[in-house]
């Protein structure tokens, strides 16, 4: 079984160099070193909100939300920013994870305390966060020139080779790796997946954690509100709409089950890579990226089929022979 | 005499319209074994669930070493030292054995981070102790039942707690598999530990433990030394008469064979099951908890496709791919988990009686309302139901009650065949007899039956004939004419004549 | 546990007054709230009580809501479908497509609607089929259906529908009765029976509240999820001919978004979204709040993200507050005890 999961991971990233194979057969440039970094930068933001989205769905949760919460955080650090150039970016940067968190925490008090259906809970906050980002800019669009340059570089400033946005990405999926493997938190993520009734008796509290499951993902989501506003280096109400899709994608594609209780750091990883080798191979062999849309669904339907697979119950295991030793 | 090491004193539990504990007490002793008996629905879960946190007592305290403690979380209540092993092995599948064992526990390494080296190692030394021979590093699911619960008593073993529960921890073990559980138990004696033992079986009652403390109706009616007592006392203080249960007189009428499973095998779950059952018959299924028999009966039933064999019925070859299939040619199931398959909770019982009978109880697809009134009426009066409406819902009734609109939306349907899993599981005692009462009527009444009981008086007081498995095999099929209880449970543990003579 | 003691009696077919369970119903509480936002409405703006603001204001929630009638069917067997919207953008899409080639009307509602039912099948073989939970499947063939549509049009916008056509989404069946709300009221009355009346609800009900259990009851459960999907698929293709022949024009972000308010709707009107629960009459009343709302915060020129607030808080409310309120009499119960 522990070899299978590992052949989930490794299949999938075979489906990705297969992928740039193939690419690069026709476009040599495609396969270029420096080519490939820009894919990884280009996907690091999807990477950092399909770990946060990983966490609440392995606790068999969803967070609808993440996308609103981004262009929430991403409206007001970028509204703060105009009104204050000289505040230091560290500091906005720990605003947007606290905003973000805080908004993500909502989300998880209602879950924890009120019982109510997380996807309720995220479906309304949806709305309602996207809602606010018009309230609070009036509709209007914080654009390149009211950003301070330090606001925009910062994240394209280039340290060892790689723009610090993607050692952003590697830092964060260390230390989700570090949490998923090596501290109770993430081990009690899993266990409540995996068996809620259990975990209660192993003294785990499933609210709580649930709790902070959505707490962990609005904070990614509010990070990654400031590095978006700063990358494409614009602010509206429109900004990441429709995203929280691509991030579930993502989740799915990198074999986490929507039923809880499975799902690897490594696998997120590589599911955010696949879907952003797709968006980037597409201009390059000429298909329109009007093609993205159904490629990045047809890639959900087939990820899900073959997880379903690999979970399908066999059923009690009674006979002697079948069982493993 | 030393000092106990728990005291439960006043303990009182009250459920909306039921009396779970009433005023409970409970000592237990650092190094002995105390046996906690009592008949299903006697408090003991409720009881357990107590010490551990899950529920809060309405009255009553609970002091560890003398000190008064409360058990708001789980995890307070393994903070002060109080563990258990669960009936059902409460586990995580998806996980790996190691951290089934040290999951809530693990050990860490300086930087606060779970050392999953060294938890494998301890995991190892701990299931090498017990001579399990489990790999810690697999993952649970791949374990037959015994051996999950094996990965349990290590769990209990590694939290290094003042007091072990065990709820009927031999349950769905082999006899070999027991006798080393003997041998654990033991060894958490000699280290001090206290026992609270909670087993149906006096044999290993009367083998290992050295009080005994009996519940009835959510009360204690009794406590004391168990080589004090004799057998019959705890009997009597169990059922609060000396009667052994009295089941129905009947003279078996048996006709002709009416289904007959031929040669029955699952990838899993059981192999080459051959059995026939005929008109006007009770054909009872014994074996262990977990050996099988549930899952042959839901493949006869259609929820699982068994992988080779074939099934007949009435002379015709069958092949139900669905339950909706079996109940269309006359087979129908009353499963052993009542709450999960078979009761719609939230739904009135009359709803839950009429719902496989619709078709005869609507006019061209319209329901017909007065019609499915009349149909639950009829049958669940027949069973002597005990509720306010027919509009009640069905999880606000007691188990026997349950159990009866569940064999009610079963009779409607006028079957050929009814199994039924476990009939009285966890059902009071007047439930019980009723059902007993219940099924002898249907047989005269020229049905067939197939009963799976773990329970030996059940099975020998009311089975023509009785099949035994052992793992997913049948071992033998006897007559019930003057069988011995011993026999079966020989037969179905897998303990050679010989070897026990 | 509740068992009296009384031996061999007739039981009751009921003990509540049907009457009293009416009054205390959550549609009843629907029903005060649609009154006081109609109300508020004719006072915040002197222009809302007119036949024609009033009949503008049904085109607010027809399509949305006849999609909600079949959503509801669905949530309360315990399934979900996310794609609904795309379902629309999907099936507008081959409409305009099959313009180009010269379909004529019935034509184009053929394809539509057939669309629709085929994607709602697609959806149900999956979910029923391959076993694949809903919400996973609907989220990709969300992507999927609308991905097709972006696909064949790209950023241009088929135009040019017949005018026999627009009627489906313009035209009026007597005075200021719209065809939309005629057949919509027609669908709810149908949805109504089937849920409610029929040996099919009844199954739906059951597999919503455990569909384990009705499945060892011998209900096909599979197969009655699958016509359910499907029937999703149908009333979004019927949605999608309503918006297309209301909107002259077809382009592949079409119904942006519809899913969660047809979603809010069906949960709006007490439908739980954990299954097993609910009535078309309550998704009936939500439909109207709904329309009412959005409608009068645009005559008070409030912009439609805004009132997209206040349909999530709603959302949320709607469910919490009884939560709340059960958790505060609980707490006041024990303390008088």
């Amino acid at each position: 079984m522990k070899a299978l999961t590992k052949h989930r991971e490794i299949w999938l990233g075979l489906a990705i160099l297969l992928l740039l194979v193939i690419v690069t057969a026709r476009f040599p440039r495609f396969a270029q070193p420096q080519n490939l970094l820009t894919i990884f930068n280009d996907t690091s933001i999807l990477m950092m909100l399909a770990l946060g989205q990983m966490v609440v769905i392995l606790t068999r949760s969803i967070d609808l939300s993440m996308a609103a919460n981004l262009a929430l955080t991403g409206m007001i650090v970028a509204m703060t920013n105009a009104a204050f150039p000289g505040a230091p970016i560290p500091l906005l940067m720990a605003m947007c994870v606290v905003i973000g968190a805080g908004l993500g925490a909502f989300n998880g008090v209602l879950v924890w305390k009120l019982s109510i259906p997380p996807i309720v809970v995220t479906l309304g906050t949806l709305t309602i966060y996207r809602g606010l980002v018009f309230v609070i800019s009036n509709g209007a669009w914080v654009n390149a020139a009211q950003m301070s340059p330090d606001f925009i570089n910062l994240q394209r400033m280039v340290f060892l080779g790689l723009p610090l946005l993607s050692w952003f990405a590697i830092v964060v999926a260390l230390l989700f790796w570090l949490m998923m493997t090596r501290t109770p938190l993430g081990r009690s993520f899993y266990a409540i997946g995996v068996n809620p009734t259990a975990s209660v008796y192993t003294g785990i509290d499933v609210g709580r954690t649930k709790f902070m499951a959505f707490t962990i993902a609005g904070a990614m989501a509010g990070l990654c509100g400031y590095l978006w506003v700063s990358r494409y280096v614009i602010a509206s109400t429109e900004v990441a709409s429709g995203y929280e899709l691509t991030i579930i994608a993502a989740c799915v594609i990198g074999g986490v089950s929507i039923a809880g209780g499975i799902g690897t750091v490594t696998g997120v990883l590589l599911g955010a890579l696949f879907l952003g080798v797709i968006n980037n191979a597409l201009p390059v062999i000429n298909i329109s990226p009007f093609w993205q849309m159904a490629i990045s669904g047809s890639a959900i339907l087939l990820a899900v089929v073959l997880n379903a697979r690999g979970e399908q119950r066999k059923g009690r295991i009674i006979l002697k022979k079948a069982e493993a030793v | 005499m030393t000092e106990p090491i728990l005291t439960l004193s006043g303990i009182s539990k009250s459920f909306p319209g039921v009396r779970a504990l009433n005023d409970v007490s409970l000592e237990l002793y650092p190094g002995e074994v105390t046996a906690l008996i009592g008949e299903n629905g006697a408090g003991k879960s409720t009881l357990v669930k107590t010490m551990t946190g899950i529920y809060q007592p309405d009255a009553g305290e609970i002091r560890v070493a003398g000190k008064i403690v409360t058990l708001p979380t789980a995890h307070s209540a393994s903070a002060v030292g109080i563990t258990a092993i669960h009936q059902e092995t409460v586990l995580f599948d998806e996980m790996t054995v190691a951290e089934n064992i040290y999951l809530g526990h693990a050990p860490r390494n300086r930087f606060g981070m779970i050392d999953w080296r060294k938890m494998r190692a301890e995991a190892r030394a701990t299931l090498d102790a017990m001579a399990a021979g489990i790999d810690p590093d697999i993952k649970l699911r791949e374990l037959g039942i015994a051996k999950k619960h094996l990965v349990a008593v290590a769990r209990a073993l590694s939290i290094d707690a003042a007091v072990v529960i065990m709820d009927e921890p031999t349950a769905a073990l082999s006899q070999k598999e027991i006798e080393e559980l003997y041998v654990l138990i033991e060894l958490l004696k000699q280290d001090g530990k206290a026992i609270l033992f909670i087993s149906h079986k006096f044999d290993e009652i009367y083998r290992i433990a050295d009080r005994f403390i009996v519940f009835r109706d959510g009360e204690q009616v009794g406590k004391g030394m168990i080589k004090n007592t004799t057998q019959s006392q705890i009997v009597q203080m169990m059922v609060g008469r000396a009667v052994d249960h009295i089941f129905p007189e009947r003279t078996a009428t048996i006709g002709e064979t009416v289904l007959e499973a031929n040669g029955l095998s699952h990838p899993t779950e059981f192999e080459d099951i051959s059995f026939a059952v005929s008109k006007g018959e009770i054909l009872g299924f014994y074996g262990l908890v977990g050996a099988g028999r549930s899952e042959v009966m839901q493949a006869v039933f259609g929820m699982t496709q068994p992988s080779s064999g074939s099934l007949v019925l009435n002379g015709q070859i069958i092949s139900p791919k669905s339950a909706a299939d079996a109940v269309e040619a006359g087979i129908v199931y009353v499963p052993e988990e009542r709450g999960k398959q078979g009761v719609i909770t939230g739904e009135p019982i009359f709803k839950n009686v009429s719902l496989p009978s619709l078709r005869k109880t609507s006019k061209s697809g319209f329901l017909r309302m007065a019609e499915e009134y009349a149909l639950a009426r009829t049958y669940t009066e027949r069973l002597d139901l005990r509720a306010s409406s027919l509009s009640q819902d069905v999880s606000t009734l007691s188990g026997g009650n349950q159990q009866k609109v569940v064999i009610a939306k079963w009779l409607a349907t006028l079957p050929k065949v009814i199994i039924l899993d476990e009939p009285t599981k966890g059902i009071d005692i007047g439930s019980k007899a009723a059902v007993h009462q219940f099924m002898s009527e249907l047989v005269a009444e020229g049905l067939s039956v197939i009963m799976v009981s773990s329970e030996l008086p059940e099975v020998l007081g009311m089975s023509d004939r009785i099949v035994v498995m052992r793992e997913g095999r049948i071992v033998d099929t006897l007559e019930n004419n003057g069988l011995q209880p011993e026999t079966l449970v020989r037969l179905a543990a897998g303990i050679a004549e010989e070897q026990a003579a | 546990m509740t068992d009296t003691t009384a031996t061999p009696r007739r039981l009751p077919n009921r003990l509540d007054s049907p009457f009293k369970a009416t009054v205390l119903s959550w549609e009843s509480l629907l029903v005060l709230v649609a009154i006081a936002i109609f109300i508020l409405n004719s006072l915040a703006s002197p222009y809302f009580l007119n036949e024609w603001s009033l009949s503008d204001m049904t085109f607010n929630f027809t399509e949305k809501a006849l999609i909600a009638l079949a959503m509801a069917l669905l949530i309360i067997s315990g399934e979900i479908d996310l794609s609904v919207a795309a379902i629309i953008a999907l099936a507008s899409t081959l409409m305009g497509w099959a313009l180009q080639f010269g379909a004529d009307t019935p034509a184009l509602v053929a394809i539509g609607i057939g669309t629709g039912i085929l994607c709602g099948a697609f959806n149900g073989f999956l979910v029923t089929g391959l076993k694949l939970p809903s919400i996973v499947v609907t989220i990709g063939t969300m992507s999927l259906f609308r991905g097709i549509s972006f696909i064949i049009l790209g950023d241009q916008s088929f135009k040019g529908y017949p005018a026999s056509f627009s009627w489906f989404g313009q035209g009026y069946v007597y005075w200021v009765i719209s065809f939309e709300l005629v057949l919509f009221l027609v669908c709810a009355a149908v949805y109504f029976v089937l849920l409610q009346r029929t040996n099919f609800g009844r199954r739906v009900y059951a597999i919503g509240n455990n569909d384990v259990a009705a499945e060892f009851s011998g209900v096909r459960v599979a197969r009655t999820k699958f016509i359910l999907f499907c029937l999703t698929g149908l009333m979004s293709g019927m949605a999608a001919v309503l918006l297309t022949a209301r909107l002259g024009s077809t382009r592949p972000s079409i119904a942006e978004g519809w899913e969660l308010e047809a979603i809010t709707m069906v949960v709006l009107g007490g439908v739980s979204i954990l299954g097993g629960a609910g009535s078309i009459v309550g998704v009936v009343l939500a439909a109207l709040i709904m329309g009412l709302v959005t409608f009068g915060l645009g005559l008070l020129n409030v912009p439609g993200i805004v009132m997209s607030i206040f349909i999530g808080a709603l959302l949320i409310m709607v469910i919490a507050l009884p939560i709340l309120f059960r958790m505060w009499r609980q707490r006041s119960s024990v303390r008088s005890a």
